[in-house]
């Protein structure tokens, strides 16, 4: 799809410059450089296009306080991955269809795609990349391994982050479409954790064993 | 997306006045739909305005017995609340049948009753549209029309309205409570909100200038069995072929509202007299005036059958 947000921080020229920085030995370097200084002079002699409009931010990304100068277009999504190089949370459609993008913020999980990283001043965001590590998996990661909850994999990160708001959800007794009594406690069912994961596509249709992987690790803390 | 300046509103009457100040503003909440639209560049606003800040997002009670809803409530706080649960059960329902959970976090009150239509052609900017370019032409008519409405169309337009919420809210007797930048505050029903596509299907509502909603508010609970009926091509995470927000009292009486047919909540209180004779007696006189298209003609038997199961499972 070639309407993607382009990019993202509003200016080109700082990424090339963090670029050069990152690899000064490089001739394929130097050849960047004279890039952006050609760019930078062209844009010299012009010297009517304004920089588009940006904001100051203050998020705390995985318990991480970040500040950010961004160009008010810059989607919460695009920060994660383009500014702050947080690559677990992926685009897939980005257009809140697909649940790729899903992290959770402030307690939440929601589409990192639809909305800006604007307006998230202060707010608590946890991606995929905080949730574990390597050495010391959350349990649902280590439930999507031991399940096979994936083929491709892409979705993954989006579903785990969905699956980890979903299930504090049941706790704090928010209803869903597949609760029979709305003013009963609701409990975690597969009809209730299909329904509520909805959000998370899996082209791939690893669906049942992503149900049998949240399910281990609902059953386990119910 | 076309670039834009950014503010955060300070106080109700402050987001007005900048919505007033800056022409072709537009005030952004949960930013759910007006985002979308601004990535395909449907939606080109040159300045925003953030009222999330604003604390419009709680129930509190009216005085008539009812409850006000905050503009700024988001679909899962709202689906969730437990008066709503136990008064305003097809209000829950509604709520829970769309969108998904990710998106009722983000989504509210305020915006999922101003969200555009998902009619494909609207989204489409190759397409002619009549909604995004007066003038231009309906691709939906003579179109892929399954999706699209079945009564209040005209020449120019058959989108229908998407939201399930308002649907309940319509069988609920809703009304909306907005500020101007005159600091004036008025009362809109619900089913005045919404204008008929005629000629100028670009004018979707009532709303003035800068005009912002802050509330809306629901008359006191009239009991009966709540029931929201949505019909759509998957099991979860799609808009509704047909809805239907019933509520049915001890005698039979009682009210419903049809989402997916229309540019509104479609409702009749003639219809509705006719609850006690039974579904057919009810879809035949609220959707009398339909004018659907050789796609969607089957939302008439939908409609009536849908009804019907959602009064045989009342009694």
């Amino acid at each position: 799809m070639n309407r993607m947000n382009p990019t993202v921080n509003g200016a080109g020229i700082e990424l090339s410059r963090r670029q050069v920085l990152i690899g000064t030995a490089g001739t394929a370097v130097t050849a960047v450089f004279a890039k952006v200084d050609d760019a930078r002079a062209a844009a010299d002699t012009k010297a009517a296009a304004p920089s588009p409009p940006d904001s100051q931010v203050n998020l705390v990304v995985n318990g991480e306080r970040v500040a950010l100068n961004v160009d008010n277009r810059t989607t919460l999504l695009d920060v994660l991955r383009e500014r702050l190089h947080l690559t677990g949370t992926k685009k897939g459609c980005d257009h809140g269809q697909c649940g790729a993008c899903t992290v959770i913020v402030e307690g939440r999980r929601i589409n990192a795609c639809l909305t800006l990283a604007v307006m998230h001043e202060g707010d608590s965001i946890t991606t995929i990349e905080g949730l574990g590590t390597p050495g010391n998996l959350h349990p649902l990661q280590s439930s999507f391994i031991k399940h096979d909850g994936y083929q491709c994999g892409y979705c993954t990160p989006g579903q785990i982050c969905s699956a980890v708001a979903m299930l504090e959800e049941i706790k704090a007794d928010i209803p869903s479409h597949a609760s029979g009594d709305l003013e009963a406690k609701s409990t975690v069912t597969v009809a209730e954790i299909r329904e509520r994961m909805s959000g998370n596509i899996c082209r791939c249709g690893a669906y049942s064993n992503i149900v049998d992987a949240i399910q281990e690790v609902a059953g386990g803390e119910a | 997306m076309k670039s834009f300046t950014y503010e955060r509103a300070t106080s109700v009457q402050q987001a007005v006045d900048a919505a007033a100040s800056h022409p072709g503003s537009r005030f952004i909440a949960g930013g759910t739909n007006l985002l979308d639209l601004m990535k395909l560049e449907i939606e080109t606003p040159p300045h925003l305005i953030d009222v999330n800040g604003l604390a419009l997002d709680k129930i509190s009670s009216t005085e008539d017995g009812g409850i006000r809803i905050g503009a700024l409530m988001r679909n899962t706080d709202l689906a969730a609340a437990p008066e709503v649960r136990r008064d305003y059960a097809v209000l829950s329902r509604a709520l829970l049948a769309g969108a998904s959970g990710q998106l009722r976090n983000k989504a509210t009150t305020a915006g999922n009753l101003l969200q555009r239509t998902r009619c494909a052609y609207f989204y489409d900017p190759d397409q002619p549209c009549n909604k995004r370019r007066p003038g231009a032409g309906c691709s939906a008519i003579g179109g892929a029309s399954r999706q699209q409405a079945i009564i209040g169309v005209s020449d120019a337009c058959i989108a229908s309205h998407p939201s399930d919420m308002a649907v309940a809210m319509q069988a609920l007797d809703a009304r909306v409570e907005t500020l101007n930048p005159e600091g004036q505050t008025r009362t809109i029903a619900l089913a005045d909100l919404y204008t008929a596509p005629g000629t100028t299907p670009n004018i979707e509502n009532t709303l003035g200038n800068a005009e912002l909603i802050t509330a809306v508010t629901l008359p006191k609970p009239v009991g009966g069995k709540h029931i929201y009926y949505k019909v759509r091509d998957r099991a979860s995470y799609a808009f509704a072929l047909v809805s239907v927000a019933a509520i049915v009292l001890p005698d039979q009486t009682g009210r419903v509202a049809l989402g997916g047919v229309a540019y509104k909540p479609w409702r009749s209180e003639e219809a509705e007299a006719h609850l006690p004779d039974g579904a057919k007696a009810v879809a035949e006189r609220l959707l009398a005036d339909a004018h659907p298209t050789a796609q969607n003609a089957f939302k008439i038997k939908l409609a009536e059958r849908t009804i019907g199961l959602a009064l045989s499972s009342a009694s």
